[in-house]
């Protein structure tokens, strides 16, 4: 019983305990709090496993991007202060079943993993191979520069797509039926007004 | 158990995708959705990284595939937002079961 073992099971707990959290919690704003939780969680398990540099970038990523956006997305679209939408008893059960049944599948798959020989004590490699690897330059023949390539312009792509679907665009007749419901109820408040 | 093998990280990882089915089949706030689909992306990652630390031929790979995993699902969710900003303006919910035509 070593130390990484101990913080192992600290942060598996952690991490399992707030996707439980996640999936259970009704109100979207406290799954998405759970959800905070579970990623800073994977981060540490990264942090645990030597890869400082991906948990560096889940925490930068995850934690300061996606779930921001996240966090904003939900306050555009709530209807109401923890705006709940209930989900039939039956679906539950659905989800349960299929969530148990290939928990338990995979985790008697990874019992019986048998692991191939002794646990290597060399440290994975830090950020400047893995920069190199992504540029092609790693000597060695492994080059991950096809990928990089294709994953920017997809990154490029996918951002200008959202920005050009999330514009704020308001629809024509919105805007008369606004115009409308504001002079009548200008008139209102003038009837009123003149009725006293 | 002395040292940490590679079964438990795999366990951890199982236990994340289970969470993440549920939330898909249970959530009907399509942000939820969303919620559930970054924690089954976040189950595959685990699986990458321990990979790359117990299997001494992917040490590199496990790391590169993650950072990419990583990035995919940031662009996903981007693009996912704007797909339900846009369904929201059009139709004043969240609802998945509303969302049965996305022209607006």
């Amino acid at each position: 019983m070593n130390l990484t073992v101990v913080l192992f099971a600290m942060l598996a707990a952690v991490t399992a305990a707030s996707a439980v959290g996640v999936a259970a919690s009704r109100s979207v704003v406290r799954a998405a709090v759970w959800l905070l939780f579970t990623l800073i969680g994977v981060a540490g398990v990264y942090f645990l496993l030597g890869a400082e540099f991906l948990g560096a970038a889940q925490l930068i990523v995850y934690v300061g991007g996606t779930m921001v956006l996240m966090v904003f997305g939900v306050m555009i679209t709530n209807q109401g202060p923890f705006a709940v939408l209930r989900t039939k008893p039956v679906e539950w059960a659905v989800g349960g079943v299929l969530a148990g049944g290939l928990f338990v599948l995979l985790a008697t798959a990874s019992l019986n993993f048998v692991s191939s020989g002794k646990t290597p004590d060399d440290p994975l490699p830090g950020i400047s191979p893995i920069g190199l690897s992504f540029l092609g330059v790693e000597d060695g023949g492994k080059s991950y520069l096809l990928p990089f390539e294709v994953v920017s312009v997809h990154l490029l792509v996918v951002l200008v797509a959202a920005a050009y679907l999330a514009r704020a665009k308001r629809r024509v007749n919105q805007v008369a039926s606004g115009k409308e419901q504001g002079t009548n109820k200008e008139d209102t408040r003038q009837e009123q007004g003149v009725t006293p | 158990m002395s040292e940490l093998s590679l079964p438990p990280f795999l366990i951890l990882s199982a236990f994340l995708l289970a969470c993440g089915v549920f939330c898909l089949a249970t959530k009907r706030n399509a942000i939820g959705l969303l919620m559930g689909v970054e924690l089954i992306l976040n189950a595959a990652n685990v699986n990458l990284v321990a990979a790359a630390r117990f299997v001494p031929s992917l040490k590199l790979e496990g790391q590169v595939f993650a950072l990419l995993v990583v990035v995919l699902a940031a662009a996903e969710a981007a693009v996912a937002l704007a797909i339900f900003l846009n369904f929201y303006n059009n139709h004043a919910t969240i609802d998945v079961d509303e969302a049965t035509d996305l022209r607006g």
